[in-house]
């Protein structure tokens, strides 16, 4: 039980002096989970939307591979991309195995199944006078999509925050593809699983309570921005 | 260059103090990717790295004779500890590694293994190599975790382990555990480093890797080695004399 406390000591004292590595993991997490998120939204909500308003053959099979892919395990991402992107492999001579960049596309994999699901999910369960009323009322296709994302906000919005709690934390991707290298790939997550590895509990936890730290910024903004208490 | 590294040299810090020195003088960026010597080794024969540091000669010196590696040093060396409660409810204290190995089976008293084809696990399967065929092993829990997480889980249980001393000196404050068992000829632990064969693919950087193995090797860095200490005990002991021939090892 002590390690509880000292952990969430340690929390707020590495966080208030800044603590040089602590800080860089902090901030590289949150880079490279931004980045593999945003980028699964861009690709990931048009999908969702298509796959909830139009019909097209095979487009339940997709919905389904979609909606599979969500429970994709991290350390079985981390294989692919191992695969994909060790020096031999067709993409090795881009050379980015054991950088920043695989974990984001390991995690963009990890992202884009969860995106694509929820926004499909929170579309296609939108109240259908909705579309018909844009209709009536002369909207075009534009903007009667634009409708449904207005409307749908509140769903989106939990769709990029899962995803991103799920980037944010995994530790599968980040070991197996980043390789946990210091002031380069090591990531809140990696950093967790070293330190407890030591046997310094106190440490792994305050990770821990920053990751925690950042979810509910992340939360809190998010719920701000799309104003879902009024 | 990237360097695959046994976790004891690289969650002892050693190289937290070699690396920048080598960065600096070698104008290069090392990535450092700590996995066990199999992993390490596995990653070497892909191409994977350029540099592997390791602990398991044999395994080692297969690596060389398959053409996996093109040279091989002898870096530093420490020592195997058998680490038990203080109590000792076994009563291995003061045996030789192979009895106390025995008594542990017949005892049927715990005994935590890394069970994942490390330096530390090979050198364990070794020992119980030596001992009957017909020896039970049914008291031996594999975790397949690195030497930390091995080290906790042995404490919890308050069994058996072997351990480098490296992990051990670094680990003293968070566990119990006590070496038991004096040292002996099996217990020594010596560290090796390998430039691995170009030819892999043409992303093997075998000059920088030559560079690294020479840094090593060198008697200023071989006098930093034995300088590293924690709570006033050297980690690890230079292999190479100061004309930069190498000590024979045992």
């Amino acid at each position: 039980m002590q390690y509880l406390w000292d952990g969430i000591q340690q929390a707020f004292l590495q966080i208030l002096s800044g603590d040089h590595e602590v800080m860089q993991a902090t901030l590289r997490t949150i880079w490279i989970s931004g980045t593999a998120v945003l980028a699964a939204s861009v690709f990931g909500i048009p999908i969702g939307m298509c796959l909830a308003r139009t019909r097209f053959p095979l487009r339940h099979t997709l919905l389904q591979a979609f909606r599979i892919g969500m429970a994709l395990p991290t350390v079985f991402i981390g294989i692919i991309c191992f695969a994909m992107f060790s020096r031999q492999a067709p993409l090795g001579p881009l050379n980015i195995l054991y950088t920043p960049w695989a974990i984001m596309v390991g995690e963009f994999l990890l992202a884009l199944p969860i995106i694509v699901s929820l926004t499909q999910g929170a579309i296609q369960s939108l109240d259908r006078r909705i579309s018909e009323t844009a209709k009536i009322l002369g909207a075009g296709r534009l903007l009667r999509w634009r409708t449904f994302l207005s409307e749908a906000r509140i769903g989106i919005s939990l769709a990029i925050l899962t995803a991103f709690s799920r980037c944010v934390t995994e530790l599968g991707i980040a070991m197996m593809v980043g390789g946990n290298i210091k002031d380069r790939t090591r990531t809140l997550s990696t950093a967790t699983a070293m330190e407890t590895g030591k046997g310094e509990f106190s440490d792994g936890l305050a990770m821990g309570v920053i990751l925690l730290g950042i979810a509910m910024i992340v939360t809190l903004t998010i719920g701000r921005l799309i104003r879902d208490d009024e | 260059m990237r360097l695959a590294v046994t976790t004891s040299t690289h969650d002892s810090g050693l190289l937290e103090i070699l690396v920048p020195i080598f960065e600096e003088r070698a104008n290069a960026r090392v990535d450092v990717i700590a996995a066990g010597t199999g992993k390490s080794l596995l990653l070497g024969e892909r191409g994977e790295v350029d540099a592997i540091l390791c602990h398991s000669r044999d395994a080692e010196e297969k690596f060389i004779k398959s053409g996996h590696g093109i040279r091989r040093e002898d870096v530093m060396f420490n020592t195997f500890e058998i680490l038990g409660p203080p109590d000792d409810p076994a009563k291995i204290k003061g045996l030789q590694p192979h009895q106390a190995f025995a008594r542990l089976s017949t005892q049927q008293a715990t005994f935590v293994s890394r069970g994942d084809e490390s330096g530390t696990h090979i050198r364990e399967k070794e020992i119980w190599g030596l001992l009957d065929s017909k020896t039970k092993t049914d008291h031996i829990l594999k975790t397949g975790q690195g030497m930390g997480p091995t080290l906790t889980i042995t404490d919890q249980k308050q069994a058996y382990t072997i351990c480098d001393r490296a992990t051990f000196l670094y680990m003293q404050d968070h566990i119990t555990l006590i070496p038991l068992v004096p040292q002996a000829l099996i217990l020594k632990n010596s560290y090796g480093v390998i430039v691995v064969n170009p030819n892999k693919n043409n992303l093997v950087n075998s000059d920088i890797a030559n560079q690294w193995v020479d840094f090593l090797i060198s008697s200023e860095i071989q006098q930093k080695i034995q300088e590293y200490q924690i709570n006033g005990e050297s980690l690890f002991f230079p292999l190479h004399d100061a004309s930069g021939s190498s000590y024979s090892v045992q």
